[in-house]
């Protein structure tokens, strides 16, 4: 633990000692009614997820008692729907895709950090400029890339337009990493004799907050996408979960507990990895759009 | 030291797996679509030069300017909702987050009113049409079936979802404020409100231009929401269709309209030129403040 770490901690402490005024009263009763408003709707599908179609419609409110409490929608969605195949798929694109943006990104920034000559700053402008860059609107052009290269529904072609749709924001990113690196370290390591790519590979760990940043950045509009899966991989095998939940909505539009089983699981995987990565994504999400 | 040829070829040859992605993936396809609608591609003879022709059609056709026009207005209606409803949410949020007040439970608060963000559109979409469902819901009136109410019902819902991320570039932005600054303040005798108001919010005002226009970029490429809740040709009467759907309906065909890649195109790059002609005022304008500033 650092020593402004521990400050913190210190200082906090103290405030959790300090008496309950009014003010500090209004500003935990505002914070909590709208942690209410934002996790209320995500509980509601929860706790419905686990009841009878009756239970729910009777009570959409109430907690499972014994009586109501059904893992039927569960069932249902494993039985009719396609779950496994459809997790299978998101993993996979999901986890090549920040593998390919985490390498390549912090390849290229440490390049544009390490060698100041005149290009390194103007390619630095592209990547950028990418940020901004709407990506869906070159989809006709990657529609026919994809049917001439032969990727046309396969996952690579999810893999391949997400990784592009990452590099921008992640290399602006690892740039403002990188440019935090002491240069007396590279500097000693290439006195020893270091090639680049070893020097690269000794500064890696200085950068490692910045990696698992860049790591949440890229997980969540990847998995939660839907545009490129209902255009580049639409068939029953290559479909991502949140297309498959989409299709699975429009398919069981009745059945109530299956539905909201399969909303339950296409969102909890999501939600738990924030929870835990939410400190990278947050400070990856400030750093890297503050350009 | 290293010699400037060695720098070069280093250079490249670190940079160029990330640049050849992405200029391939995503620099490429957005070129080729600007060019491919001065084209007819789809004709018997080939790929013959058509200059505005697609522009023409996208812009007098009875049905396909029509529709486009509505696109259009329903997308900036979208965008100003999220913004004058998302934006001072966000700030309320972090303002209170950062107010001293929370001790070890700020990071709690801010991770939990952070999870929307993280959810899929379908969960949203499904969760609050489930929520204000007419017949046993919340309200016992359509909002999402009536045109008048249709558009803005899905824009607070898209609210609903990303208030997180204003909120969180405000907050790093009050984190950021120089402690010095606020106590010199409350030893002047300023309480919370006037600290708050008079030293933190100039401080952080750069912020909003930023959170403006990534909404502006984010709305304009707005579609997921909207096809999740109502499908590609959204309803009621087009009433909640905006230019990704739009745009999608044109290149990819639906009940009553053909698909045609080279009009897509044309629609593509208006959308673009909406996006860039925003995008190039706004850094017009900071690196103007950003001179006066230095002068």
């Amino acid at each position: 633990m650092s020593a402004p770490d521990l400050t913190m901690r210190v200082a906090r402490r103290r405030q959790d000692r300090e008496p309950w005024t009014l003010e500090r009263i209004i500003v935990h009763a505002l914070l909590i009614l709208f942690v209410l408003l934002a996790i209320g709707p995500v509980l509601i599908v929860i706790i419905n997820s686990l009841k009878t179609t009756p239970a729910i419609f009777g009570g959409p409110f109430d907690l499972p008692t014994a009586k109501t409490f059904s893992l039927e929608g569960y069932k249902r969605v494993f039985t009719r729907g396609n779950f496994i195949v459809n997790y299978r798929n998101s993993l996979i694109v999901t986890v090549t895709t920040i593998v390919l943006t985490v390498v390549l990104s912090t390849l290229a920034a440490f390049a544009l950090v390490e060698y100041r000559v005149r290009v390194a700053s103007l390619l630095a402008g592209l990547f950028v400029l990418g940020i901004m860059l709407p990506i869906r609107l070159g989809t006709i052009p990657l529609i026919q890339m994809m049917l001439a290269w032969k990727l046309m529904d396969t996952l690579a072609a999810l893999i391949l337009v997400y990784t592009a749709m990452s590099i921008p924001i992640a290399v602006t990113l690892m740039v403002t990493y990188f440019r935090t690196v002491p240069t007396d370290i590279k500097e000693a390591a290439r006195m020893d004799g270091a090639s680049e790519l070893r020097t690269f590979w000794i500064v890696l760990p200085l950068v490692r907050p910045g990696l698992a940043a860049v790591a949440a950045l890229t997980m969540l509009p990847v998995w939660n996408d839907l545009w490129f899966p209902l255009i580049l991989a639409p068939s029953r095998q290559n479909q991502t979960v949140t297309l498959g939940v989409q299709q699975f909505v429009g398919q069981f539009m009745n059945d109530y507990p299956a539905l909201l089983a399969a909303l339950t699981l296409g969102a909890v995987p999501l939600v738990l990895l924030f929870t835990l990565f939410s400190r990278q994504f947050i400070s990856g999400l400030s750093k890297g759009y503050s350009k | 030291m290293i010699s400037p040829a060695a720098a070069y070829r280093n250079l490249l040859l670190f940079v160029l797996p990330a640049l050849a992605v992405y200029l391939v993936f995503a620099v490429l396809p957005l070129a080729t679509s600007i060019v491919m609608s001065f084209f007819q591609t789809s004709g018997a003879s080939g790929d013959t030069f058509v200059g505005l022709a697609n522009y023409e059609r996208l812009f007098t056709h009875p049905t396909i300017s029509a529709r486009f026009w509505n696109a259009l207005l329903n997308n900036m209606q979208y965008f100003a909702i999220h913004l004058i409803v998302e934006v001072p949410m966000g700030l309320l949020l972090a303002a209170l987050l950062t107010s001293g007040k929370l001790a070890r439970s700020e990071g709690i608060y801010r991770t939990l009113l952070f999870i929307p963000a993280t959810l899929s559109v379908v969960i949203v979409g499904f969760v609050w049409r489930l929520i204000i469902n007419p017949l046993w819901g919340l309200v016992g009136f359509p909002l999402l079936g009536t045109e008048s109410t249709a558009l803005t019902t899905i824009s607070l819902m898209s609210v609903w979802q990303y208030f997180g991320i204003p909120m969180v570039f405000l907050y790093s932005a009050l984190l950021a404020v120089p402690n010095e600054l606020v106590e010199a303040a409350n030893i002047d005798g300023a309480g919370g409100w006037t600290t708050f108001w008079k030293i933190k919010f100039p401080l952080i005002a750069p912020q909003f231009g930023l959170i403006a226009i990534l909404t502006y970029i984010w709305t304009f490429n707005g579609f997921d929401l909207v096809f999740a809740l109502n499908g590609s040709a959204p309803g009621p009467n087009y009433s909640t269709d905006i230019l990704g759907t739009y745009f999608y309906r044109t290149f990819f065909g639906s009940s009553g309209q053909l698909a045609d890649l080279d009009l897509g195109a044309a629609v593509a790059t208006i959308i673009f030129l909406t996006v860039l002609l925003v995008t190039s005022v706004y850094f017009w304008l900071i690196q103007r403040r950003l001179k006066s500033y230095s002068v």
